[in-house]
């Protein structure tokens, strides 16, 4: 109890722990441990450069403006463009990562981001299909019903909103859409 | 495979990577993983996930071609690459801090690179692929040894080694209770490493049962059900004598279950950082003065961290992303010995081309999933 100096006694001993557990206090040693002490000077790398050499294009390249420069080395994988390459380029160039409002607009922009793939997929030759990206006919494969049948999960009332914010925003927008529709055909009568 | 948006992925074909930097490679990926973490990228959590993005940071391949400066690899060879991405001579790097690398990361400071992890984390597209663009080829992949089999190699990419990390950050002592938060693929690896550090109890925390079947079967640790306890910080104070456990390791992070109003705010409305539900359970759980350890990962927006308490507590909160590649000399022995057995906790594998359903049967907890394997071209 920790109303006084003892310890709590553990309910086995150290040779007990040792010979049902396999490598039981085998890193008991901090110095075996590989990351102790945390910073080392001693840890060998394998670069053979002081600094690396800078990968081209950097120009233009976003970046935080916590740093001084676009970093030697750098992804190139899906580079700004559209409305969410606007917001993006602007939470880099004017908030720091300190800012929600960083971190709120590019969140902001994988949104606008979706909707404009998701658009430019319906004339593409491959529409997004909600059903097979979601992978959601892995319920009748993959014992959906039973594995919601466990009395104590406690994840199954967002299970529940999950769906509704995935398709919320499309289901608004459609029939946003269906208004403004409707809208412009009265006044054109 | 590619993000469509939140929870939507689907297989297309893309431009084979191409070297761009003297130092990097290209590598035909083998084998690959679905991480817990991927989840919150796939629930549209990391800010800057663009659509059209590959996942994967748990990858092994074979070495395809090399840059004009790659030294320490050759075509053909068979490696394992650290999820990190690191530069291994900037002024983190030069002192062992290799997940905090400050020069493979644009677009943040806070975060060193990641493969396939949005672009907050640099913008490098993952090894859900046929092929990855692998910078720093001298650095940070290893060839695989040749006695160690390929799954094993693959939970070496980052989960073993973020669990056995954890468990390392923990500071724990002999005899030390440890409990663990998740009995996920981390979890299940920091409480089998908690024993090798000298821990006198182990006692891993779940809602999910199967989960749990396996933290007593794998990591020969107790349990306890979240989900059948009125307060599990209350039963944790009881099973410690109400001292508290020595340490606590979160292995849970951005998308915490246990709380309705933060799991919403946190992982669904992408209000916070992450539901910290988990982060404030350990806060609670640990005795005073004792540590936390943080492996979960979270987003980079504030969360509703009960920070007062661990202040009143004196305690000690280490965290970081696990610098792979220092664990593993050590693993390796410990795998070579048979103390750790990594792919013991693997349940699935699949095609690459079934990558959807692999992440919803993972992101909804079906079919008693634990860890899925991801095998390109293999339908």
């Amino acid at each position: 109890m920790p109303y006084t100096p003892e310890k709590p006694p553990l309910p086995e001993t150290a040779e007990q722990l040792r010979a049902r557990i396999p490598g039981w206090g085998v890193d008991l040693d901090p110095a075996v441990r590989p990351s102790y002490p945390r910073e080392r000077r001693d840890l060998e790398t394998g670069a053979h450069w002081h600094e690396p050499e800078q990968q081209p294009g950097a120009e233009g390249r976003e970046r935080s403006i916590e740093h001084a420069r676009v970093t030697p080395v750098f992804g190139t994988a899906q580079p700004l463009h559209g409305a969410s390459g606007a917001i993006r380029r602007f939470a880099y160039a004017r908030y720091s990562e300190g800012r929600a409002a960083h971190w709120l607009l590019l969140i902001a922009a994988d949104r606008v981001d979706a909707v404009e793939n998701h658009l430019a997929s319906f004339v593409s030759g491959r529409p997004d299909n909600p059903v097979t990206e979601t992978g959601v006919l892995s319920e009748g494969r993959r014992h959906g019903l039973t594995a919601r049948r466990d009395p104590h999960r406690v994840d199954l009332p967002h299970h529940a909103v999950d769906p509704i914010v995935v398709a919320g925003p499309w289901v608004l927008a459609a029939g946003v859409a269906v208004v403004a529709v409707r809208a412009l055909v009265r006044r054109r009568r | 495979m590619v993000y469509r948006g939140p929870y939507k992925v689907r297989v297309e074909e893309k431009d084979v990577p191409r070297i761009e930097h003297p130092n990097d490679a290209i590598v035909r990926v083998t084998m690959a993983a679905i991480c817990g973490s991927d989840l919150h990228l796939y629930h549209g959590l990391m800010p800057d996930t663009r659509v059209g993005h590959t996942f994967g940071h748990e990858f092994i391949g074979v070495v395809e071609q090399v840059g004009p400066s790659v030294q320490n690899l050759q075509v053909g060879d068979r490696v394992m690459v650290p999820f990190n991405i690191y530069c291994g001579s900037c002024f983190f790097c030069a002192r062992g801090l290799w997940s905090n690398c400050h020069n493979v990361n644009p677009n943040a400071t806070a975060v060193g690179g990641i493969y396939g992890y949005s672009h907050t984390t640099g913008g490098y597209d993952g090894g859900q692929a046929e092929y990855v663009r692998v910078p720093f080829a001298d650095v940070g992949p290893s060839v695989i040894p040749g006695w160690m089999a390929d799954e094993d190699a693959l939970m070496c990419t980052d989960a073993l080694s973020t669990g056995y990390f954890g468990a390392q950050l923990g500071e724990i002592a002999e005899g030390d209770v440890v409990v663990v938060l998740g009995a996920g693929p981390v979890g299940l690896y920091a409480a089998r490493s908690a024993w090798l550090m000298g821990a006198g109890r182990v006692i891993v925390v779940d809602h999910l049962d199967y989960r749990l079947e396996k933290a007593r079967e794998f990591a020969y640790a107790e349990t306890i059900n979240f989900g059948q306890v009125d307060d599990i910080v209350v039963r944790l104070k009881r099973e410690t004598e109400h001292l508290g456990a020595d340490v606590v390791i979160d292995a849970v992070g951005a998308e915490a279950d246990g709380n309705l109003t933060q799991h919403l705010t946190g992982a669904t409305l992408k209000l916070q950082g992450g539901s910290p539900i988990a982060l404030n359970w350990a806060i609670d759980a640990v005795r005073k003065g004792g540590t936390v350890s943080v492996m979960g990962a979270y987003g980079p927006i504030f969360s509703a961290v009960k920070f007062g308490d661990a202040v009143n507590k004196g305690l000690t909160l280490r965290m970081n992303q696990a610098p792979v590649k220092r664990q593993w000399p050590r693993l390796f022995e410990h795998i070579r010995a048979g103390y750790l057995t990594p792919s013991d906790i693997i349940t699935h594998r699949i095609p690459l081309e079934h990558i959807a359903e692999g992440y919803h049967m993972f992101s909804a907890k079906l079919d008693n999933c634990i860890k899925t394997v991801v095998v390109p071209g293999d339908a």
